[in-house]
């Protein structure tokens, strides 16, 4: 499972830290980074969740 | 005023007479329009390892068959461009192949669309000379394929393939994050072949039985010289070329437009090809390369180059319109001396952290040019902590706007 950000829809809101804090970056401006493009085992639900919270719907996952 | 010369064995890019606009009649004399075969010509791709000419040295082969393979499963029929929009500001490659070969551009246009199977294609251009070029030569011989050529503002970002595909579809010429690439979908949603305007021109070169692809065009400029639109042979050293040009005195350059970062001496004596340069940990790019004078500091430069590319941001990113504006600020502040260890601690940090991170590569290409400042000059970038710099004190008489060059002056269409 991948998790990507998209950069152009990333308006740094930073929900999806405090939902994947082991995945996402925030960078010094505030704007979303994932730390690795794959999803680690166990980490699914949280991915999802970030996905979910993101009020703009920067975040996307794709495979399984 | 920019001038034109040719230091490869066969001018086959620039032609006989680089200043004069090619007829359709000397066009078809040299052995253009030829008809051939799609799978011959693919095949001949694959032969010459004919490499795009736009910036990514992708292999058309590649490109040409991805677009295939898509078509083939969506049952779409593709779509191809002819990529004009130049936005490097060093490089005037793409406006002076098509205001003066106009021909030569539509003609490998057409063998690109009989390839992929394509049925339609546009010109995509920013260069109102070249727009009108193309648009005479299409009436003077109208393609198997409809052809239409479309005008677009000047951009830096105007020419990623992602904005190409999106202002061919009614919206902004703005890049938009990958995937899908143009290959998969594109304008309409159905595959897209977007293709470099050299690139086509080599193309039309082996179509008609020449394979071209030794040469490849660079447009050098800088600082206290005439800057030049020269056809090489790729693999040539720098050195060489700047030799036959008269300009003894370089110290490095800034390469592959703004995206192959700042280098010293050394890259002086680097073969100028894709790989060669990629080595070397710099980038041929589109082929424009702006030279470091002996008066030039190499931290005025690449302040330069920050800034044009802040300025050139499309503002959709967030990460981008943020991380080149620091950079850019931050980088001045070493100009001007008033700098610190902070600052570079964090250059030295963007560096490592913004690269992949913008919807187009513009955020890749700042980062780079820091990064390669950093890298290569570092004693020099540390004495600008303690003081004003003498060179850049002086140096940056036009800021940003010297890294523009003007295309070259041509004869005026006197016949068709």
């Amino acid at each position: 499972m991948k998790l990507h950000v998209d950069p152009a829809s990333c308006q740094a809101y930073g929900l999806c830290k405090e939902k994947a804090p082991d995945l996402i970056d925030l960078d010094e401006w505030g704007y979303a980074s994932v730390t690795s493009p794959d999803v680690p085992i166990g980490s699914e639900a949280s991915a999802r969740d970030a996905v979910e919270i993101c009020p703009n719907l920067a975040l996307r996952l794709a495979g399984r | 005023m920019t001038t034109i010369r040719s230091l490869a064995p066969v001018p086959h890019l620039l032609g006989s007479d680089p200043y004069g606009i090619e007829t359709l009649d000397c066009y078809r004399a040299a052995g253009g329009y030829t008809r051939i075969d799609p799978q011959t010509l693919l095949a001949r791709v694959d032969a010459s390892g004919l490499r795009g000419r736009g910036g990514a040295a992708f292999p058309l082969t590649t490109k040409l068959r991805s677009v295939i393979a898509s078509a083939t499963a969506t049952r779409l029929a593709p779509v191809v461009v002819a990529n004009g929009e130049e936005g490097e500001p060093g490089s005037v490659k793409d406006r002076q192949l098509m205001r003066t070969r106009p021909h030569l551009i539509l003609d490998g246009l057409a063998h690109a669309a009989a390839i992929i199977g394509a049925d339609r294609a546009y010109a995509y251009v920013s260069d109102h000379a070249s727009a009108d070029a193309l648009a005479e030569a299409l009436d003077a011989y109208p393609p198997v394929v409809p052809t239409t050529v479309v005008r677009v503002d000047p951009a830096y970002v105007a020419g990623e393939e992602t904005a190409v595909v999106r202002f061919l579809d009614g919206g902004p010429a703005l890049p938009v994050a990958k995937p899908p690439r143009p290959y998969e979908r594109g304008v309409g949603g159905a595959p897209t072949l977007t293709s470099n305007v050299e690139t086509l021109a080599h193309l039309a070169r082996l179509a008609s039985g020449v394979d071209s692809t030794a040469n490849l065009l660079l447009t050098i400029g800088g600082s206290g010289i005439e800057p030049a639109l020269v056809e090489v042979t790729a693999g040539t050293r720098l050195r060489a070329v700047l030799a036959a040009c008269g300009w003894w005195h370089a110290t490095g350059a800034l390469m592959g437009g703004l995206f192959g970062g700042v280098s010293g001496e050394s890259i002086l004596d680097t073969p100028v090809s894709a790989d060669a340069l990629r080595a070397a940990g710099s980038a041929l790019g589109c082929g424009a390369i702006h030279l470091l004078a002996p008066d030039d500091c190499p931290v005025d430069l690449a302040v330069d180059a920050l800034a044009y590319l802040a300025a050139e941001s499309a503002l959709q990113c967030g990460v981008c319109i943020s991380a080149t504006a620091a950079l850019a600020t931050t980088a001045a502040a070493l100009r001007t001396g008033a700098a610190t260890a902070e600052d570079l601690a964090k250059i030295e940090r963007w560096v490592l952290t913004l690269p992949g991170r913008g919807a187009c590569g513009l955020l890749d290409a700042a980062a780079r040019v820091a990064g390669s400042l950093l890298a290569g000059f570092r004693p020099l970038v540390d004495t600008h902590l303690d003081g004003t710099c003498r060179r850049c004190a002086t140096g940056h008489r036009s800021g940003a706007g010297r890294l523009i060059v003007d295309i070259p002056t041509c004869h005026q269409l006197t016949t068709r």
